[in-house]
């Protein structure tokens, strides 16, 4: 789950990290207002979208004055960046910037470990930096039951500061940064970039923070930040019904159980030449209600044309699976053509039990799937 | 042989007491699995199917000599039952659990390492050794003994490309799950090494999925370590970026972990990728 910079600033500033005065804004005139509380003659302007690029999309802007200011604000309020309109703008004293520097913590798949990820690089793409010039990132791995103790963060804080005032100082932030990410139980906390004032003060003049989704029953306050876009809405009204619900735009509507074979079966369709309409995960069970609910959120698609279920009986039985399938569509009427491929235990006594019901049955994959390609 | 499990293990389930937990475990029991005991605290002398429930598992550890467990508690409490594993001297742990925080995974990933045991899961299926043993929800009836190891990163399409295996007269040796999650204990690499080292297993199918970059490294290890015929499917060709398909770990983040990029990495290695499922079982023969 995503939050917003300022969002993040606010935790940023609740366990001790550093962060430049700023005030997030709805309105001109809230900027206005804001402007008059930061009693700075320079200030920064930022949309507060949940996409990167801000910068590049013309979503943060300088402005010297109060003139410059309503015009900035004017400008990004309102603003469409990748699809995300901005309805907040984030209102911050300018710094005198001497250098900047970039330190995340972030999950690593590979090692299965936390780490605390550094460069000298900052306020660039990171992932650019890696990809073109590895050997300036430099990544040290956390043993959880031993923490960031002090001397490893001093150990890191070395790799990007020699000055030990500003070692000193960089050791409290990596300190106090791992702390939040483990006590929010984030999968990104990033400072992108640290910047290092010339007045000789270690600052995050950026904040972003991610959390793992399997954590968030375990933190209500970080859940209440949620804020969907009306397709990730429909996504969460599917995972609260047990399903995994991903929209495509193409005309095939697919129902599968499990995640890897529904992937598969997108796959499949446009091998043999279509284009899926969607990602559908209806989970192991196939009971009658998931299914009547599955195909009610599949038909709600006006882009549809062809159903494609694709169901492998495993522990739930194919002739189960049959029965349910067939109580379903008892209660749907659509003139929307189905395509149903069911393989497993049972199989042969759940397909009999499907034919002759105006449903296209089909025993392979790619049989199921020529079919369903056919119909469009 | 086979990897991992076989006739002797001797098996323990965590939350046995609970609806997946007594459901399972009874199936592992019907299959022939070596069910020794089971764990649900408070709940020491009771009976699940005929097999003894302890309160701890260093109980059950003590009084069945249990060597490996399967963990069906919920997502909350899975942490602390993968390190109450470990600690009570289990040597393989297999958690079932889903939706478990990866900050948990984490921790209890390295406390088992440190106590010399292996993890496979979280959000796993489990795994099988077709006629030896079954641990985990794994549908048994589409297994067949034989020489085909099996890995994979998805339940259903595994079962997909094992009952393709099993139409083809292609039994499997040791068929697992690795899990859906992020972060998950055993991966391709340890489990090629296995399989390579497994004589009886002839040959590998490799099912890897969008997300992380798993595959590239189990590529390059294949190249360099396994004599063995592999063949690999890569689901997720179609998953636009960002966007989580259903297991947390399938996720392409930032042009990396693309199925494309992927299949690059298997073809440059010399590992033929099938298109759908059911070629794997020929460009295995074609190898064999």
């Amino acid at each position: 789950m995503k939050i917003h910079e300022y969002q993040a600033k606010e935790m940023f500033a609740s366990y001790g990290l550093p962060v430049d005065r700023s005030i997030v804004c709805r309105s001109i005139e809230d900027a206005v207002k804001a402007y008059g509380q930061l009693d700075s003659q320079r200030v920064i302007v930022k949309a507060q979208v949940h996409t990167g690029g801000r910068g590049k999309a013309g979503g943060v802007k300088l402005a010297k004055d109060e003139i410059e200011l309503r015009k900035h604000a004017a400008t990004i309020l309102g603003m469409n960046i990748k699809g995300f309109t901005v309805d907040r703008i984030l209102v911050g004293q300018a710094v005198n910037i001497e250098k900047e520097y970039y330190v995340s913590f972030v999950i690593d798949r590979a090692s299965k470990s936390t780490i605390l990820m550094l460069s000298r690089e900052g306020g660039m793409d990171i992932e650019e930096v890696a990809r073109t010039t590895p050997e300036k990132i430099h990544k040290f791995e956390i043993d959880p039951s031993l923490g960031l103790p002090e001397y490893l963060a001093r150990e890191a804080a070395f790799k990007l500061f020699d000055d030990i005032k500003e070692v000193n100082q960089a050791t409290a932030i990596f300190q106090k940064l791992y702390k939040l990410f483990v006590g929010t139980d984030a999968s990104l906390a990033e400072i992108n970039p640290l910047v290092l004032t010339k007045e000789g003060n270690l600052m995050a003049i950026d904040a972003k923070m991610t959390f793992d989704d399997n954590a968030l029953y375990r933190h209500p306050k970080i859940a209440a930040l949620n804020e969907p876009t009306e397709e990730e809405k429909k996504e969460q009204n599917a995972k609260s019904k047990g399903f995994s619900y991903v929209n495509l735009g193409g005309e095939i509507g697919c129902m599968v159980n499990g995640a890897g074979l529904a992937m598969a079966t997108m796959d499949l369709i446009k091998l043999y030449g279509g284009n899926p309409a969607n990602f559908l995960d209806i989970g192991g069970s196939s009971n009658p209600t998931k299914v009547i609910e599955a195909m009610k959120l599949l038909l709600s698609d006006q882009n549809v044309k062809v159903v494609l279920i694709n169901i492998f009986g495993g522990i739930t039985r194919c002739d189960d699976v049959a029965k349910g399938l067939l109580e379903a569509f008892k209660q749907i009427k659509t003139g929307v053509p189905v395509v149903i491929r069911l393989t497993g235990t049972n199989e042969k006594e759940g397909r009999a039990l499907l034919q002759g019901t105006g449903l296209y049955v089909a025993e392979t994959m790619g049989e199921a799937t020529r079919k369903a390609v056919s119909l469009v | 042989m086979s990897i991992l499990i076989d006739k002797n293990t001797r098996l323990i389930v965590q939350g046995i007491t609970g609806r997946d937990g007594s459901f399972h475990a009874s199936k592992m029991k019907a299959y022939g699995t070596n069910v020794v005991g089971g764990t649900s605290p408070g709940k020491a002398g009771e009976l699940t199917d005929g097999i003894p429930v302890f309160n701890t598992v260093k109980d059950a550890v003590n009084e069945t000599g249990a060597d490996t467990s399967v963990i069906f508690v919920p997502a909350p409490f899975a942490k602390d039952a993968m390190m109450e594993a470990a600690d009570a001297g289990i040597k393989l742990i297999i958690a079932i659990t889903e939706g478990v925080p990866t900050l948990d995974v984490i921790e209890a990933y390295h406390f088992i390492r440190q106590r010399g045991a292996n993890l496979i899961g979280p959000n796993c299926p489990g795994l099988i050794s077709p006629g030896k043993g079954l641990v985990g929800i794994m549908p048994s009836m589409i297994f067949k003994q034989g020489s085909t190891g099996v890995i994979s990163r998805s339940g259903t399409l595994t079962y997909e490309v094992v009952y393709n295996l099993t139409e083809h007269s292609m039994g499997q040796s040791t068929a697992i799950g690795v899990g859906g999650d992020p972060v998950v204990g055993l991966y391709f690499i340890e489990l090629l090494e296995m399989f390579e080292n497994d004589p009886e297993t002839d040959s590998i199918a490799l099912i890897g999925e969008i997300g992380g970059d798993a595959e590239e490294r189990a590529a390059a290890y294949i190249k360099k370590h396994i004599t063995k015929p592999v063949a690999v499917f890569i689901a997720g060709q179609q998953a636009p970026p960002g966007k989580q398909m259903g297991h947390a770990g399938a996720i392409i983040s930032s042009g990396s972990g693309t199925a494309a990029e992927k299949i690059a990495a298997f073809e440059a290695a010399g590992v033929p990728v099938a298109k759908e499922p059911s070629q794997i079982p020929d460009l295995l023969k074609k190898r064999r």
